[in-house]
């Protein structure tokens, strides 16, 4: 029955090497961050008092609201733009819907806190939008105060995961479920609250969950916003302004877990038991019926409204790369290319770390994930399961949760030849990175490795191949598309991270372009080349994008539109 | 069942043409279904069988021509105003609702008082055996019970016309012929007009008061299931029900008798179809109109018209064995009745075929 039987100590050997990889660097950090949040600083001993204390510290209790209140409204605002694009693409005839699928993954392509400091310059408080308000209106709108301004960026950052679920929700339904309703008496808002709305809700249950989990955990927009009141915020303030031993950011880290944990879950019991799939041979979601002109217009009116909201931080981030004063004024004084020039002659190290890093972090998840879904899927090896599950739990552990675990578990861990800590050693980005990102890449050779029928491997053992054989000349070639794909979103992905690698980078010689943005960032002099190091960011990510939706296109012309699976890639963010 | 009580209605169908795209679909279909009739739509995948049946339910793009229930043209009128009821290829039971709630959403929608939902319902449920069924939700039940939540919330709302779209081809073929009786059965009591789409000949012989023939958007042929059996008018309706011997030829005067003489030198005298001497035509025959023996013997029929061939292929079926016979440049496909020990002819055998000229069908196309 099993591919690989009889003499299988090389399996074991790989599934247990993967085994103890995973270990110290997935579970060990994050138990470590669960023990001493429940440890007394002092005696050692197991205690409740550092959750007593958190919980009556005014400034943690007023974070922790924040924290909720910008995750919950950030799944407001983004179900605000997704709904009426998911409508439109899914009910109409009509021919934006190429835009749309764009408009679903535009933002993907830029990390939040890149644009953060755009967004400012855009729709702040003396920012070009509400300089125009004033001067026509006289009003001005605080978009960008305090946590609105967290609210805003994520939501246009984060609303594709609802835009994509919902819309494959929708189209998921089954003609023939609204024609029987139609055909025993129901149309209208009815036959939208009574079929559609619910038919579509898992989907969009799923989706909100997920943008929620990652406003939540997101440490990087809200630094750059200079809002410190958040959870995440305060849990790398705490570590990296008093230090390690700080019972605070571990308390803050069991918490970011607990609600990671609480929105999977929420995601899960939306889907469970609930495919509602209900596609049938023959069917293609909704009906779809033709515009009037008059609903047109209002269509291509609504979807360049979201696309200049969706773009503005790009707009942004290239106005201030390219500008040389942009103070009190609708757009910069004068360009030029000095911040380009600057950039390059000052952050040449930045990108060539970025590359390192995110091209080994890269290299590790996909010959792990290989590895991995072989196991799982191909061998009959007890426990084969939880290589898979463990592997996929890194998505429920937030960057800075991740950062802190490898801070204290790493730091008395002297790495022999280079002499220094292993959690202040490059290398240890490197390996975060690629923890980080692992349950994509792992997903993505799954889905490929799912692609090449056991029969194929059967009939080249029939033809005389051996084990080792089959998977080089059968399994491998017929897995590349995939393992590429999965290989450039890693990449892609990891080259923008901040959460963790903010924690973990001990030089500047060491950081990464996340890390160099962020640091341009922090001065107004240097939000010139910031920006302009930015662009760099996104074109790094964009092209990498672009090159795994080719990719997946040739390799898999069927499943679903293009569109959407590029943006799951790329949403891996 | 007392409280279900349906007035039958008759379905003129005239000058229907509907296109999708730039392709016809439906090309100038003209029907009338009596009331209270169990009628089909017979036609392969691509025939158009489906399409107009959505189109009297009101889906799909607008068609021409005019589409009578009882007498009204509903061909402009929206799905949810027609009233007819149709059973979806694959149910379209809602999956976020119970089988109860299913079954009440079309009397919901027509305001239906609450009090009177609930029996209604309960006698839908009851209707269709599945009374213990209620509050299930439709994905914990069987293909077979699906199908007949999907009958009863369609029944329930008491629609002048049932439209059944390929209700069996979801079902495995033992439950197949159960449904097939039970919803006979159901229509017989109901009296209610029904139009039943498939490309299954069996089906709609056993089910159909009267079946259409559908290729190409075209109606072939209408009639009843034996008429069409015994005298289609053309060769895909001769083909399509039951198989056919098809011989292309021409009808001749030949000393004075009527011939049909292939393109294959087979010569075949007319007793029927006379009158239409120098045409090209097709014969066709059925198998079992073709007696077999073994090259030598006699054939027992004297209306019969005789060939020499060899046997090329033999498929044995249980009750009969059918051979194909190389005749000349022809394949004639022979039924031969089989009860155990009879004889059975070897690949290769010499035979002499007898074919009965009584059964002889002359096709124009």
């Amino acid at each position: 029955m099993f591919p690989i039987s009889g003499n299988n100590w090389p399996v074991v050997a790989l599934a247990l090497a993967i085994g103890l990889f995973l270990f110290v660097f997935l579970i060990l950090p994050v138990v470590t961050v669960v023990f001493v949040a429940f440890q007394d600083p002092n005696t050692g001993s197991f205690t409740l008092i550092n959750f007593v204390d958190f919980f009556n510290n005014s400034l943690f209790q007023e974070s922790s609201l924040n924290s909720v209140y910008v995750a919950f409204m950030a799944v407001v605002v983004a179900t605000i733009i997704s709904l009426p694009l998911a409508y439109f693409t899914t009910r109409f005839n009509f021919r934006g819907a190429i835009l749309i699928q764009t408009l679903g993954i535009v933002p993907l392509i830029m990390p939040p806190f890149v644009g953060a400091v755009a967004m400012l310059l855009l729709f702040g408080e003396n920012g070009s939008v509400n300089l125009l308000l004033s001067e026509w209106l006289g009003i001005t709108i605080p978009f960008m105060e305090g946590l609105n301004g967290v609210i805003l960026v994520e939501a246009i950052h984060y609303f594709p995961f609802i835009l994509i679920n919902l819309s494959a929700a929708l189209l998921n339904i089954d003609r023939a479920m609204e024609e029987s309703a139609q055909n025993l008496g129901a149309s209208g808002i009815r036959l939208f609250r009574r079929i559609v709305f619910p038919l579509a809700m898992p989907g969009y249950v799923a989706g909100a969950s997920l943008v929620f989990l990652k406003v939540f955990d997101d440490l990087a927009t809200p630094l750059l916003l200079n809002i410190n009141n958040m959870l995440a915020p305060q849990a790398y303030l705490r570590i990296t302004s008093i230090g390690i031993s700080d019972p605070m950011g571990y308390v803050i880290s069991v918490i970011l877990v607990a609600f990671s944990l609480f929105s999977l879950w929420v995601s899960f019991l939306a889907l469970k038991n609930k495919d509602y799939s209900t596609l049938q041979k023959g069917g293609g979601g909704l009906m779809r019926r033709d515009l009037k002109p008059w609903e047109l217009v209002g269509c291509y009116f609504v979807i360049i409204f979201i696309l200049f909201l969706v773009l503005s931080p790009h707009i942004g981030l290239a106005l201030l790369s390219f500008g040389t004063i942009w103070s009190f004024s609708v757009f910069p004084d004068a360009f030029t290319l000095a911040h380009y020039a600057d950039m390059f002659s000052s952050a040449g190290q930045y990108i060539w770390n970025t590359l390192l890093y995110a091209g080994l972090a890269a290299l590790i998840d996909v010959i792990l994930g290989i590895a991995i879904a072989y196991l799982v899927w191909r061998t009959g090896l007890v426990g084969r399961k939880w290589l898979d599950y463990v592997s996929m739990g890194a998505v429920a552990i937030p960057g800075v949760v991740l950062g802190i675990g490898y801070l204290r578990t790493f730091v008395e861990f002297n790495v022999p030849i280079v002499d220094k800590p292993l959690a202040s050693w490059w290398v240890i980005i490197v390996i975060a990175l690629a923890i980080r990102r692992l349950p994509y890449a792992l997903r993505a050779c799954v889905a490929a490795l799912q692609q090449v029928s056991v029969t194929l491997e059967e009939a080249a053992e029939n033809l005389g191949a051996t084990k080792s054989r089959t998977v080089r000349r059968i399994v491998v070639p017929l897995m590349t598309g995939g393992i590429l794909a999965g290989f450039i979103t890693s990449f892609a992905t990891a080259a923008v991270e901040l959460s963790t690698t903010i924690m973990l980078v001990s030089a500047e010689s060491d950081a990464p372009l996340a890390f160099g943005i962020y640091e341009y960032m922090q001065s107004a002099a240097g939000r010139g080349p910031g920006a302009a190091l930015g662009i760099v960011a996104v074109l790094i990510v964009g092209i990498a994008a672009y090159i795994s939706h080719l990719v997946i296109n040739r390799t898999e012309k069927q499943r679903t539109s293009s569109g959407i699976r590029i943006a799951e890639q790329v949403g891996a963010t | 069942m007392a409280d279900v009580k349906l007035e039958a209605v008759d379905v003129a169908i005239e000058n229907l043409s509907l296109a999708y795209d730039a392709s016809n679909v439906l090309n100038d279909v003209n029907l009338t279904i009596k009331a209270g009739e169990l009628f089909t739509f017979l036609g392969p995948s691509g025939s158009g069988k489906s399409t107009l049946l959505r189109a009297i339910a009101g889906f799909g793009p607008q068609p021409k021509g005019k589409i009578l229930i009882g007498g009204i043209d509903v061909s402009k009128m929206a799905p949810w105003a027609r009233n007819v009821g149709m059973v979806f290829q694959s149910y379209a039971l809602w999956p976020h609702m119970s089988v109860r709630k299913n079954i009440a959403f079309g009397l919901e929608e027509r305001k239906v008082p609450a009090e009177e939902i609930k029996h209604r319902v309960n006698a839908a449920l009851n209707l269709v055996d599945l009374s213990e069924y209620g509050d299930r939700r439709p994905s914990q039940l069987s293909g077979g019970q699906q199908q007949r939540v999907a009958l009863a919330r369609t029944i329930v709302v008491e629609p002048r016309v049932l439209l059944l779209d390929e209700p069996l081809s979801n079902l495995d073929a033992s439950l197949r012929n159960q449904m097939r009786r039970d919803i006979l059965e159901l229509q017989r009591k109901l009296s209610l007009t029904t139009i039943f789409v498939t490309h299954d000949q069996e089906e709609a012989n056993t089910i159909s008061d009267r079946i259409a023939v559908l290729n190409q958007g075209i109606i072939q042929q209408v009639g009843r299931p034996i008429d069409l059996y015994d005298k289609p008018t053309n060769r895909f309706v001769a083909s399509f029900l039951g198989t056919a011997n098809l011989l292309e030829g021409r009808v001749k005067k030949d000393n004075g008798e009527i011939v049909f003489e292939s393109t294959g030198n087979l010569r075949i005298p007319l007793l029927f179809d006379k009158n239409e001497i120098d045409t090209d035509r097709i014969a066709m025959f059925r198998p079992q109109d073709v007696e077999i023996a073994s090259s030598g013997d006699k054939i027992s029929n004297t209306d019969a018209a005789i060939f020499d061939g060899a046997v090329s292929h033999r498929e044995f079926l249980g009750n009969r064995v059918r051979y194909s016979v190389d005749v000349k440049e022809h394949v004639i496909v022979v039924d031969d009745n089989y009860s155990a020990g009879r004889r059975i002819f070897e690949f290769g055998q010499k035979v002499v075929l007898g074919l009965d000229l009584r059964q002889v069908r002359m096709l124009a196309e």
